[in-house]
């Protein structure tokens, strides 16, 4: 009985996420589609882009060549490498750029990624900051399309959308659902002025933010999702230019996307109990009352369905076990009676949430992809995600309880 | 080049709105589900309307064929129904609940055609003497009758194997006045699961075999179906 009330407020808070999203789409759909301007005249601003690399050496000629592709003025555009004292050869692979006057190539001795953006923060002059992680590459117009943003005072970052990098496998395929969705929610999030993350992948700040709030901080290794927090603490915009399009190699195996996932989820638990004061206070608006708690509460509820499936499942095996010592191979009854169809209170109000989801997410595809085509992934990513998922939501929690570190790799 | 600005305000109206959409896509659910519910009770009902004919029915054939023939009384369609509303009882009581009262109701009304299915299939086996088996099996759905669940499975294939048993489960904890007194009458004792098979009564579970060495006409059963087999292969032959 306790656990059916649980799930139905769990069915609940979800359909009503997933309405509150809808009802912000349709509300801004004009904007989100009108909304494409591009930086025009002659008065650019100096941008500082920022790539830390710690063993880089197969995708860092592609990440600056990307960067060095950009639509922008040579003269304004600086590209500062920062070797975080690499053991494989990427410091020798960055020699090709040595003569490039628009690449600078520093090394340091190893601190983490969040030591190197500092390095590259401490050496900044330009009047835009930018990061792109040495896996990552931009769209030649991703920058001009990012900086009329900042001609309103308020905003101090603009975020890209992110796409994965050519998906080959299906896991990769899943991940390019995925990132379509959190286009989607990013855009949302603006709306709402709840954005939480300023994605290492091309965020471009003011510079002068680092001054007003200071450098990035370790952070549990999720430095990207710190600052964001760091400047809705202060009151500061982030705006989400969804046409600034970057690309990002995503793991290819479930080990790895593991690990990547858990890093996330520990850093977003980490850092939320380290803003906890931000939560339920009226200054910090949506974030506070609403997406913040969603968020934690999301991954905390889908650990709870995921392990009351596995359990009722388990069950099942171990009867199905029983069922063969005793009575051999039997086979169920198949019933096409409409009668044995589940029509209970939670599969009807699954199959709404359901339809809300696949609504959403084929909004998300379109606004990534600007059409919308149904390809094989958007099944792998609604039956394999699920199941994957709370793995490293399990995970990431266990590590937050029993105060394990996560290291990067 | 206007960039519209970020939200300032909290929008609450939208909070509230999305809350009023949400509470109104699960008062829809709620109407579905209960719907169905009660789309499904009714067509038990039906099934068990139909039953109870078809038993009068036989009932009547029985009396009128007394003396003469033992043609088309009690047919297999009649334990084929009774199985198929046994099973679409025991699926709506786990979904719909227990509980429900429509659902008591039901399940008293099926308990009262299987034994009056059993008594006037009893009463034409005599009869006719065509060597049908009956099985009275007490089962209980409480989480203290490890075994009832293995009970049930190897009672479903002892019935594919033997269409000629005749199986009728009873809830032990299910308090009608006629499973009352079947129990009184059989002396059947709290320690479920539990088989009257042929005047006798055993608790705990019973694999195939054994229920097999309780029932002696499955050997006379295995012997017709083996003599079945051999002359289809000798005819195909």
């Amino acid at each position: 009985m306790i656990s059916s009330i649980i799930i139905y407020i769990l069915l609940f808070g979800s359909l009503y996420f997933e309405v509150f999203l809808m009802i912000t789409y349709f509300e801004k759909r004009k904007h989100i589609k009108t909304e494409y301007l591009k930086m025009e005249g002659t008065n650019w601003p100096s941008v500082d882009i920022i790539v830390p690399c710690y063993n880089e050496s197969t995708t860092i000629i592609a990440t600056i060549n990307s960067l060095l592709n950009l639509e922008y003025p040579k003269d304004k555009l600086r590209i500062m490498v920062i070797d975080d004292g690499s053991v494989d050869d990427s410091l020798k692979t960055l020699e090709i750029f040595k003569e490039n006057a628009q690449v600078q190539i520093h090394h340091k001795e190893n601190g983490g990624k969040y030591t190197a953006l500092n390095f590259g923060i401490k050496n900044s002059t330009a009047d835009l900051f930018g990061c792109l992680d040495a896996d990552s590459f931009v769209d030649k117009d991703a920058l001009k399309i990012m900086l009329p943003y900042f001609e309103n005072p308020k905003i101090m970052a603009v975020v890209p959308s992110i796409k994965v990098y050519e998906p080959k496998n299906i896991l990769q395929k899943i991940q390019k659902v995925e990132y379509s969705w959190g286009i989607f929610v990013r855009k949302i999030l603006t709306y709402l002025n709840a954005l939480h993350v300023t994605p290492g992948p091309f965020t471009i700040f003011r510079r002068k933010i680092f001054e007003n709030i200071g450098n990035y901080r370790h952070a549990h290794h999720t430095e990207d999702l710190e600052m964001a927090l760091r400047m809705q603490k202060n009151n500061y915009k982030i705006a989400n230019s969804h046409r600034s399009f970057v690309y990002t190699v995503t793991p290819k195996n479930i080990k790895t996307l593991y690990k990547q996932r858990r890093r996330w989820t520990y850093g977003f638990l980490k850092n939320t109990i380290d803003y906890k004061h931000m939560f339920f206070k009226k200054e910090y608006g949506n974030l506070s009352f609403f997406i913040l708690p969603f968020a934690v509460v999301s991954i905390f509820s889908t650990i709870y369905l995921a392990t009351n499936f596995v359990l009722s499942n388990i069950n099942t095996v171990f009867e199905q076990i029983a069922k063969f010592k005793l009575i051999g191979f039997s086979f169920h009854k198949f019933h096409i009676d409409w009668f044995y169809f589940n029509t209970g209170l939670v599969s009807v109000i699954g199959v709404f949430s359901v339809v809300a989801s696949i609504t959403l997410i084929l909004i998300s595809i379109k606004l990534a992809e600007g059409k919308l085509k149904i390809k094989p992934e958007l099944f792998y990513f609604l039956f394999i995600y699920p199941v994957i998922a709370p793995l490293w939501l399990f995970g990431a929690v266990f590590n937050t309880i029993f105060s394990k570190t996560i290291t990067w790799r | 080049m206007e960039i519209e600005n970020v939200r300032e305000k909290t929008d609450w109206m939208k909070y509230f709105y999305s809350f009023l959409i949400t509470a109104l896509i699960f008062a829809t659910a709620i109407y579905i589900s209960n719907y169905f519910s009660e789309k499904k009770l009714n067509q038990l009902k039906t099934m068990e309307d139909k039953i109870s004919l078809d038993i009068l029915s036989s009932e009547t054939q029985f009396s009128l064929l007394a003396e003469s023939s033992c043609k088309n009384i009690g047919d297999n369609t009649l334990s084929r129904e009774v199985s198929q509303l046994g099973d679409k009882l025991s699926y709506a009581e786990e979904k719909i609940g227990a509980d429900d009262p429509d659902f008591q109701n039901l399940k008293t009304y099926y308990s009262l055609l299987e034994i009056k299915d059993y008594l006037l299939m009893k009463k034409i086996s005599e009869k006719c003497k065509d060597k049908t088996a009956f099985i009275l099996y007490f089962y209980s759905n409480k989480s203290s009758c490890t075994e009832c669940q293995n009970e049930g499975y190897v009672l479903t294939k002892l019935h594919e194997m033997y269409p000629q048993i005749r199986i009728y489960s009873f809830d032990y904890d299910f308090n009608t006045p006629t499973i009352e007194t079947l129990k009184s009458i059989y002396g059947i004792e709290n320690k479920l699961p539990a088989l009257y098979i042929n005047g006798k009564v055993t608790y705990g579970l019973k694999t195939i075999e054994e229920i097999k060495k309780i029932i002696p006409e499955t050997k006379v059963w295995d012997k017709e179906a083996l003599a079945t087999s051999t002359k289809k292969v000798e005819a195909t032959n």
